[in-house]
């Protein structure tokens, strides 16, 4: 039942013993204690288990283990290695997209897909990429600003002042 | 209106020769065959007994959804009303425990009970009619070596004169050629082997060939058919309407894996008859069935599924459409809960099963099987390929469905005219 | 294992109570651990440590709301530190020590944190502050009023000297508690106001936030639940030998855990078990029967007056109208997991709760460790909404980990995450009103039918009347200038009993909808646009005119718009806040009701953090429209018929409309914005549906309602009929 497979995850070789069935969310998360990926629905409704395979966004959840081959896995852990990666994690911060946060690997991971195959997307384009990642919290109108700020650096809403020594003795207004 | 008026005229031809069909029925109710005494089963004739029950596909009707095998309860709705199957378990009460080899080749071969009552052919007699008494005796001791279970039949709900059991009798005397396979020495013993499995075990027909108006099976043969919401495709050798133009490899495929690429995944009844029956085909009854299939005389019914090279779903990549005037609400249904497994080029994402190019399905012009793989989604199963089923939507509304279905006809450039609500009201009427 | 104190000793410590605003709650201790006597017992510590950090111990949860980050703002705000001088830490279960001042235990909800701890946090910290620099003044020699403080640094303003806070640890130790402690003038205020970012930001954008569910304590193991949907349903497992994966199974009288090295693993087995139910105690009701069962309690069951004006005499009412709300689930975003360590004479548990103090008490009461023994770990929370308040999950969780000797995470796959659901309770409300010759309410009288949510979690909050606050929370209340108010509430008890619980809006959720509807229905009787209705009625309530006027304005009300869409108005007081919504519907498609945009009005007192308010009340807002759209849980033979988000749905990206909010400037009191946007969604909505096309939706959620009100008008028996004969010829056989 079990085979042996060695996968490239965020460009490590990881050896694992597993059902060739089992999905890359659990080998992830319980094989190999990667637990920023999230269990959300178990049926590729929800997007929180969404990872790379070849910069490409795909809901772990239903994706067996035995189907990745020599993909490269990309995960929340090192996503931010990537131009991409880290032009939008830094867009999350600065509009401060989380609520409970939960859901936000998979989110993030989806729009760093997204603008690896559209340096700026339109709003069609957002909704194509993202419509399939739920937010309980209700993120999603920063979400979809968060993906502007990262690919054009430009954004209208609200920047959050991060907390630092310098930052509160002379506040400006944002 | 047009159905009723076919049906009740079919019903006064049917009331017309009532005694002629009586005569032919006393006739056709002595045959030397169904005499025999019952044979003591040899552990060989209960494996060959399992793997025919398997080719003749008993437990996919003879069971409900994720119920108890065999054990029947399984609803058929028919524009007449709905029949229940049931239990063949050796349950002496409930089931067939009872019952001689006698009886149960009777049932196989005419359609009748041990206590002289007709069946309804939706249990396929008309196909089993041709099963040999040897692989029917198979077949018998092999169910009996299952656990009995209790499990009374439902009352099956029927209209007048559909209630009227007697009437089925006259069917028959019309219907019923109560005949064993007999090989035609001018094909190869394969494609025989073929047609035997597919004809007289697998009863594809029952499906894949249209009905006249009196129900019984055209000669139209495997040109498709449509029942309980579901169209049953032509699988003739016609290259454009058929599966003339599949590959060997594809077909095989298909039959014993239930999904070939950019060909077809076998969903709903189809699904099952891969489920319970085709996937466990031996090599040669696989091969057999393959080279008979070749051999079904063309018929350009239905209609062609060519991918068509201009849509905007051959535009499109994995993960974005392509741009357009007006975004319909149908694609806003699609990228909400479709494209994370179906890809917008239809390539399918995560599993290849769920590719959407090619397939039969999304071409249909009266989406019958798309509209119900969206309502009912897929069963999970341990075929290739599938580790996770298709969720049902049928939450989503009758406008919505229609929404999507109508977005994705448009998208995959397939014809068939626009559906409304009404129409996904109508295909929920069905109850898988 | 044990509990260790987070606080270390040799700090200067204030101890204080968010229970109480009395001055003798204050205290200075070396540790929490000595603060405590029987007369005082603080819930909250500010230390000073000598290495200059400030740790602020307070039982609050971080769940997505921002609170530790507003926290840390409003003490860094009044003991003149930087924000990035003060660390949060959240306290470790105890419900004695630790009780919430608005909830009468340990519990994070009701949007009472900041209502709960604005005031004496500032004072607590204030207090600090004073201590320190009269520690620094008498070192000096001088004045205190002579000293300045900054950044933690006190200054003597003339001789330029100046101290650390952490160097005056052990003198400001040994001062005694100020009886008055002056608070800083909002307008001084640098920090409070201003967009930070939150604490718990970085971690959860770089995904190194560790909820419940990633806890991995060394040498644990996975189970999948089986239970049944139906409530009093008993398993009885077929005697076979343990699957292959499996590591064992556990038996419990209500459901079965499949036990392996791996979730996935265990819930494949789980899967494929087969499993004999004992529906013996088990009620097997389905939505028509709980539909009557309420209509036939709300004519007929007993019904308690929550509010009986006077005058009120019963006139022949006007207008009256039934409004009919479903059973909704929370659907968190992570499923309920808990991982439980049970050793020979102690507990450890990891968990994201929002009641660390229940959890607490549940695992002494199940397990009889003393408390002490018991650690509870609290991870963050994948969405708390109300659900982990409760500990019916946890529970299982220990009764679980008591079988066996390892630690053991225990999750909720989805479907059973929604079918076990302690979900918002259905109501069944009939409102009506009698009118003046202008078309203003003269005489209101309200009917609430719905189960008690009190009555189960903490029954020391029911009303002395009997009545359970909540059920009536923004009915008996109203803010309108209406003469004769009437309001009762008939207790209404699920067919089975099953409990149902706490949902991110609570009481105003279903009460908000139905007066805010209904008073559109009222402003469409009488022929007046319902925002000038509403702001006739709202003319001894300002703060709410003021919300009003101000979202009419934004939204640029008065602008006409095309056949087709619509435009809706609702306002509200709830959680001590004031809100309004407008929301622009389009409707011109038959399939589908898209909302085009929403502008929303609060004022929630003094602005702590704005950008975090803004949030919530984007997010709640969302929260809302996807309950008022789709929310339902309907039941078959006893069990909720949904399962997973393909049918249990929420909003999604290319559903949400741009959203506008604007927060009004104000020195009140702050008050709660979690629950605020989601009770206001539902009845903005409805109500712009009705002005897009003249359906009043009376029945939620709107989408199947409205669909069954299009079908209804669009032929009834001709339609069905045509059905028929259409199913006839599809089935005719030919291709």
């Amino acid at each position: 039942m079990r085979s042996t497979f060695t996968l490239n995850i965020n460009d490590e070789r990881r050896t694992v013993t597993a059902p060739p069935r089992m999905p890359m969310l659990w080998v992830l998360r319980d094989l190999l204690a990667l637990t920023g990926t999230k269990y959300g629905c178990g049926i590729a409704q929800c997007g929180a288990c969404t990872v790379h395979l070849d910069g490409k966004a795909l809901r772990s959840c239903v994706l067996p283990v035995g189907d990745v081959g020599d993909g490269h896995i990309t995960t929340i852990e090192a996503v931010g290695r990537t131009d991409n990666g880290e032009k939008v994690q830094r867009a999350w911060m600065e509009i401060e997209v989380a609520q409970c946060g939960y859901c936000q690997p998979g989110q993030i991971m989806a729009a760093v897909a997204l603008l690896n195959e559209r340096p700026a997307p339109a709003d069609f384009e957002i909704d194509a990429a993202m419509s399939g990642n739920l937010c309980r919290c209700g993120t999603y109108p920063r979400i979809r600003e968060a993906i502007k700020l990262a690919a054009t650096g430009k954004t209208d809403a609200m920047r959050t002042l991060v907390i630092g020594p310098s930052a509160d003795s002379e506040v400006k207004e944002p | 209106m047009k159905s009723f008026t076919k049906i009740t005229a079919s019903l006064c031809v049917v009331a017309a020769v009532v005694p002629i069909a009586v005569v032919a029925k006393n006739m056709l109710s002595r045959d030397p065959e169904i005499s025999a005494p019952d044979i003591a089963p040899s552990s060989e004739l209960i494996a060959r007994g399992e793997y025919l029950t398997r080719l003749a596909d008993c437990q996919a009707c003879h069971q409900v959804k994720g119920g108890e095998p065999f054990t029947g309860g399984r609803a058929f709705q028919l524009p007449f009303g709905t029949l229940y199957s049931t239990n063949i378990t050796p349950d002496p009460e409930t089931g067939i425990g009872t019952w001689s080899d006698d009886d149960f080749v009777r049932a196989l071969h005419r359609g009748v009970r041990p206590n002289g009552e007709n069946l309804y052919p939706a249990f396929p007699y008309t196909s089993y009619t041709a099963i040999s008494r040897d692989d029917a005796v198979a077949i018998k001791s092999y169910l009996f070596t299952l656990k009995p279970v209790q499990a009374p039949a439902k009352k099956n709900e029927l209209l007048f004169p559909f209630n009227q059991r007697w009437g089925l009798a006259l069917w028959n005397g019309f219907f019923l050629t109560d005949r064993r396979f007999k090989p035609d020495p001018a094909l190869s013993s394969k494609v025989n082997r073929g047609d035997y499995v597919a004809n007289a075990l697998g009863h594809c027909g029952e499906c894949h060939t249209p009905r006249t108006l009196a129900f019984n099976l055209s000669d139209r043969i495997y040109a498709g058919a449509s029942l309980e919401g579901w169209n049953a495709y032509n699988i003739t050798s016609h290259k454009e309407y058929g599966i003339g133009a599949w590959s060997d490899e594809e077909l095989k495929r298909y039959l014993l894996e239930g999904h070939a690429p950019g060909r077809g995944t076998a969903t709903g009844p189809m699904g099952e008859v891969v489920e319970y029956s085709l996937r466990h085909l031996k090599a040669d009854d696989a091969s057999a069935l393959l080279s008979y299939l070749r051999t079904i005389p063309p018929r350009p019914e239905g209609f062609v599924a060519n991918v068509k090279e201009s849509s905007m779903m051959t535009a499109a990549s994995g993960s974005l459409p392509v741009a357009t005037d007006v975004i319909e609400p149908g694609q806003r249904v699609f990228e909400r809960n479709c494209a994370s497994c179906h890809g917008w080029n239809g390539g399918g994402v995560q599993q290849k099963t769920a590719a959407l190019k090619g397939l039969r399905t999304i071409y249909d012009p009266s989406a019958a099987n798309l509209l119900q793989v969206i309502l009912h989604g897929t069963e999970s199963s341990a075929l290739p390929g599938r580790s996770t089923p298709m969720p049902p939507f049928a939450s989503l509304s009758d406008g919505e469905i229609a929404d999507l279905v109508n977005f994705m006809r448009r998208y995959v450039g397939s014809g068939g005219k626009k559906i409304g609500a009404g129409d996904v009201a109508d295909a929920r009427e069905y109850q898988h | 294992m044990l509990r260790r104190e987070l606080l270390k000793t040799g700090a200067f410590c204030v101890a204080f109570s968010l229970a109480s605003k009395n001055r003798q709650a204050f205290a200075k201790s070396a540790t929490p651990a000595d603060a405590g006597n029987a007369a005082f017992s603080p819930n909250a510590f500010i230390q000073v440590l000598p290495d200059g950090q400030v740790r602020l111990t307070i039982p609050n949860v971080e769940m997505g709301q921002g609170i530790y980050t507003s926290e840390a703002a409003i003490l860094a705000e009044e003991m003149d530190l930087g924000l990035d001088q003060v660390i949060v830490d959240h306290a470790p279960a105890s419900p004695e020590r630790y009780t919430m001042p608005l909830q009468a235990t340990q519990l994070t909800g009701g949007s009472t944190s900041i209502r709960g701890s604005w005031d004496v946090l500032r004072s607590a910290g204030a207090t600090a502050r004073l201590m320190l620099i009269n520690a620094a003044a008498s070192r000096w020699s001088v004045r205190p009023d002579s000293c300045e403080a900054k950044r933690g640094v006190i200054t003597h303003i003339e001789s330029g000297r100046s101290l650390d806070y952490a160097m005056l640890v052990d003198d400001a130790q040994r001062q005694s508690v100020p009886d008055v402690v002056p608070l800083k003038d909002h307008r001084r205020f640098t920090i409070i106001g201003k967009p930070w970012q939150r604490t718990d930001t970085r971690d959860k954008v770089l995904g190194a936030t560790r909820f419940g569910i990633d806890a991995q304590p060394p040498g644990h193991k996975c189970a999948a639940v089986i239970i049944n949907p139906v409530w009093h349903a008993r398993p009885r497992l077929q005697n076979a030998p343990l699957p292959a994966g499996a590591h064992e199974i556990v038996a419990l009288d209500d459901c079965l855990a499949v036990i392996a090295d791996d979730f996935w693993t265990a819930s494949e087995v789980a899967r494929t078990l087969s499993v004999e139910w004992d529906y013996g105690r088990c009620t097997p009701f389905d939505t028509a029967q709980l539909r009557k069962a309420m209509n036939h309690a709300a004519s007929n069951a007993e019904a308690l007056t929550a509010r009986h004006d006077a005058s009120w005499s019963g006139r022949t009412p006007a207008e009256s109208a039934e409004y009919e709300f479903p059973a909704l689930a929370h659907a968190a975003l992570e499923p309920m997991n808990a991982t439980v360590a049970c050793r020979k004479d102690e507990l450890e548990i990891w968990i994201g709760t929002q009641a660390p103090g229940r959890v607490l008490d549940a695992a002494h009461r199940l397990t009889g460790f003393p408390k002490e023994r018991i650690q509870v770990h609290n991870h963050y929370l994948g969405g708390g909404f109300g659900r982990r308040v409760e500990t019916d999950q946890v529970e299982q969780a220990i009764r679980i980990a008591m079988k066996v000797d390892y630690p053991v995470k225990v999750i909720w796959s989805r479907a059973t995450d929604i079918r076990r659901d302690l979900p918002r309770p259905p109501f069944l409300d009939r409102i009506s009103a009698a009118l003046d010759d202008d078309g203003f309410p003269i005489e209101w009288t309200d009917h609430i039918t719905g189960c008690s949510i009190f009555t189960r979690f903490a029954p020391q909050f029911m009303r002395e009347d009997g009545v359970d606050p909540d059920t009536v929370d923004g009915a008996d209340n109203l803010p309108y200038s209406i003469p004769s108010v009437h309001v009762r509430w008939t207790p209404f008890d699920m067919p089975d009993e099953r409990p149902i619980g706490w949902w991110r809006g609570v009481g105003p959720t279903h009460n908000l909808f139905r007066v805010e509807c209904f008073l559109d229905e009222l402003a469409d009787h009488a022929g007046i646009d319902p925002y000038l209705y509403r702001a006739r009625l709202l003319q001894h309530s300002p703060r709410l005119l003021k919300v009003l006027h101000l979202a009419a304005e934004k939204a640029d009300w008065h602008r006409p718009l095309d056949q087709g869409f619509g435009r809706g108005i609702a306002v509200g007081k709830a959680y001590e806040s004031y809100v309004c919504a407008v929301v622009e519907v389009d409707a011109t498609s038959t399939s589908e009701i898209r909302l085009t945009r929403c502008v929303c009005a609060v004022d929630c007192g003094v602005v702590i953090n704005p950008n975090t308010i803004v949030a919530q009340i984007e997010g709640g807002l969302i929260f809302g429209w996807t309950a008022a759209l789709w929310g339902e849980l309907t039941y078959a033979a006893g069990a909720v018929e949904q399962s997973n988000f393909h049918d249990y749905r929420l909003m999604r990206m290319n559903e949400v409309p741009s959203i506008a909010v604007h927060l009004v400037e104000s020195d009140e009191h702050p008050s709660g914005v979690g629950e605020l946007g989601t009770a206001i969604a539902s009845p903005a909505l409805a109500n712009a549906v009705f002005n897009a096309t003249g359906f009043r939706c009376r029945r939620l959620p709107l989408v199947p309602a409205i669909a069954e009100h299009v079908q209804s008008n669009s032929g009834g028996l001709k339609q069905r009929l045509d059905n028929l004969v259409s199913s006839f010829t599809r089935q005719g056989g030919e291709p």
